[in-house]
């Protein structure tokens, strides 16, 4: 299959009477993704349309409007106008650190990584915490992050037989993908690790910790700094660590 | 203000609104009323804002006593709404005192949900710009979870001249056709090339069954397989918008509803008209339904119809509330009218019908 990627002239599909989709590619493309933001920012900041949200994808931005006071034409028409990505300036992201516990009960499949790989569970916690990922998007549950750049020589296959419960906080891997779930649910990913931040705050101004376009460093804790911090998080004391990337 | 103490909690009785728009980047779901024609009428009669919360109710309603006084009105299919074991039925506002008792005494017919408005809204803590209540996620209405025997329903502030309305009716020509029986119409697009030719005439040609795996997430159908090109049923994952027309590899259309998730990888086909949308969720499984291709326009076009009907229902308000107390229903004619300390000339014609 041929990869499509088309930064520079998006495709815009119908979605209904009240969403279009800018879609930049068919295959998940950094550039894309870029593009994908750098739209998100100009129809955010635009004051001819009334926009009602724009949800970014891997490649794709749904931007949905209220079709009583504007047509979708006029809407692809705005989006057209926006300034093209340059490559550069779409690239300044926000920067967030995520302490996790590795192994033990946190992260109970830390094994069978280790066994897929080859590798010591040492060298799995090292592998995983090195390298920067970037947040394509969110989607699936609330505040779930989709990541992508992870050391792909720990890409695990998910589990078998899906877990019924997964403790919210759960870092795991599938296939070539790392993520953390944000809240309990079910889920056949192999857990390597724990956070102790919460992902998904309902009733905070900013509900959600990750948004789609940071960059996500991994940070290996020990079980009493996990304690820790957990202990802060719970009486809202603990600010994650998030700066400006360079 | 009123105040309901809920007795039983039916079958799936939850607060619902407009929805949780907004944070779909952030990968909540926008939730809200599954037939949003209905929520909005009802509010639109009892001079509720258009973002108030009602209880929407499945198919077997909640029994519920009423403590503080107030005025309701249920609205969407006629689920047999009655008041003290008088029926009232739907689309007709009723003024509730203290010791009366609520209830439903089952289907009238097509239709399995409805919205028990109260004038002020019923009151809930706003989540993320919205009372909706999203169960999976345990966020808004009651604790982010359906009614149970013991929860105490509260409304907000009614808008004025609330006890005048016990007995408005919102006439039939008044509430959009649910086209109950026509096809479903589709607007194409989104992932449609994924589709063949002979997969699309299937689609449109076809009869499918409404399955009992249908909830508030999406409503899956089952009935003959749409085929897709080689491309296959798998794409990175995309944006769900409302209504979208999922088809996976097994090739049975899923349509996504209220509760859908923001994100998800199989080919759509496009998406239900408004209106569709309203009618695909009062049928219960095992009704059949048919598709016909719809422009973008057409969606549009009822959009603005809905809003049309919602905009006279609120004046047909006006018009009842402005008679006076003692007023059975509308006159004709021009007459002097004292409201609240202001005196008004007013000419009236007379629009409601028995």
């Amino acid at each position: 299959m041929s990869v499509a990627i088309y930064i520079d002239d998006p495709k815009y599909l119908n979605a209904g009477e009240s969403c279009v989709v800018a879609e930049f590619a068919d295959e998940i493309d950094r550039g894309a993704n870029d593009a994908v933001m750098n739209l998100k920012k100009h129809l955010l900041n635009q004051k001819n349309i009334p926009i009602v949200e724009c949800l970014p994808t891997y490649r794709s931005l749904a931007i949905y409007f209220d079709s009583t006071a504007v047509s979708a034409q006029e809407v692809i028409a705005e989006a057209r106008s926006a300034p093209k990505a340059a490559g550069e300036e779409a690239g300044a992201h926000m920067s967030i650190s995520i302490p996790v516990c590795y192994g033990g009960e946190y992260g109970p499949d830390i094994a069978n990584v280790a066994r897929h790989a080859g590798i010591s569970e040492e060298e799995v916690i090292k592998r995983h915490s090195a390298r920067t990922c970037h947040c394509y998007m969110i989607g699936f549950l609330p505040g779930f992050a989709y990541l992508g750049g992870m050391d792909e020589t720990i890409a695990t296959p998910r589990l078998a037989n899906p877990r019924t419960v997964i403790k919210g906080g759960s870092v795991g891997i599938a296939g070539k993908q790392t993520g953390i779930y944000p809240i309990d649910s079910p889920g056949g990913w192999q857990l390597i690790g724990r956070t102790p931040l919460r992902l998904f705050t309902p009733e905070a101004a900013r509900p959600t910790l990750i948004e789609a376009g940071y960059e996500v460093r991994f940070l290996p804790v020990t079980e009493e700094e996990y304690k820790k911090i957990a202990a802060e998080t719970a009486v809202g004391g603990y600010e994650a660590l998030i700066t400006e990337a360079k | 203000m009123m105040e309901l103490v809920v007795k039983k909690p039916g079958m799936l009785t939850s607060v619902q609104d407009l929805g949780r728009w907004g944070y779909q980047s952030s990968g909540v779901p926008v939730a809200g009323a599954m037939d949003l024609p209905a929520l909005r009428l009802g509010n639109a009669m009892l001079g509720n804002p258009q973002e108030a919360a009602a209880l929407e109710v499945t198919l077997i309603g909640p029994e519920l006593e009423v403590i503080g006084c107030g005025a309701a009105v249920f609205t969407g299919a006629d689920l047999g709404f009655s008041v003290n074991e008088r029926t009232v039925g739907s689309w007709r506002a009723v003024v509730l005192t203290k010791g009366d008792v609520v209830s439903f005494s089952g289907s009238k017919g097509e239709g399995c949900r409805g919205y028990l408005c109260l004038a002020g809204g019923v009151e809930a803590p706003v989540v993320m710009g919205s009372r909706s209540t999203y169960m999976r996620a345990k966020i808004g209405g009651i604790e982010g979870r359906a009614l149970k025997a013991g929860d105490v329903i509260n409304s907000g502030e009614p808008a004025p001249l609330w006890r005048r309305l016990d007995g408005f009716r919102l006439p039939e020509e008044a509430i959009p056709a649910y086209t109950a029986g026509e096809p479903l119409a589709i607007m194409t697009g989104l992932q449609e090339e994924a589709f063949t030719d002979k997969g699309k005439q299937v689609l449109f040609e076809s009869e499918y069954i409404v399955t009992a795996q249908s909830d508030r997430m999406g409503c899956r159908l089952e009935g003959p397989k749409v085929e897709h090109t080689e491309r296959g049923a798998d794409i990175v994952s995309d944006a769900i918008p409302l209504g979208a027309v999922q088809i996976p590899g097994h090739g049975m259309p899923i349509i996504m509803l209220a509760d859908r998730q923001t994100t998800g990888g199989y080919t759509k086909i496009g998406v239900l008209t408004p209106l569709s949308i309203a009618s695909l969720v009062q049928k219960v499984p095992g009704t059949k339904v048919r598709f016909r291709a719809a422009s973008v326009e057409e969606g549009a076009l009822e959009q603005r119809r809905i809003a049309a009907a919602v905009n006279r229902a609120g004046e047909l308000r006006l018009s009842y509330v402005s008679c006076g107390p003692g007023a059975a229903r509308p006159l004709s004619g021009s007459f002097r009218l004292t409201l609240e300390g202001k005196t008004y000339d007013i000419s009236c014609e007379e629009i409601l019908k028995e």
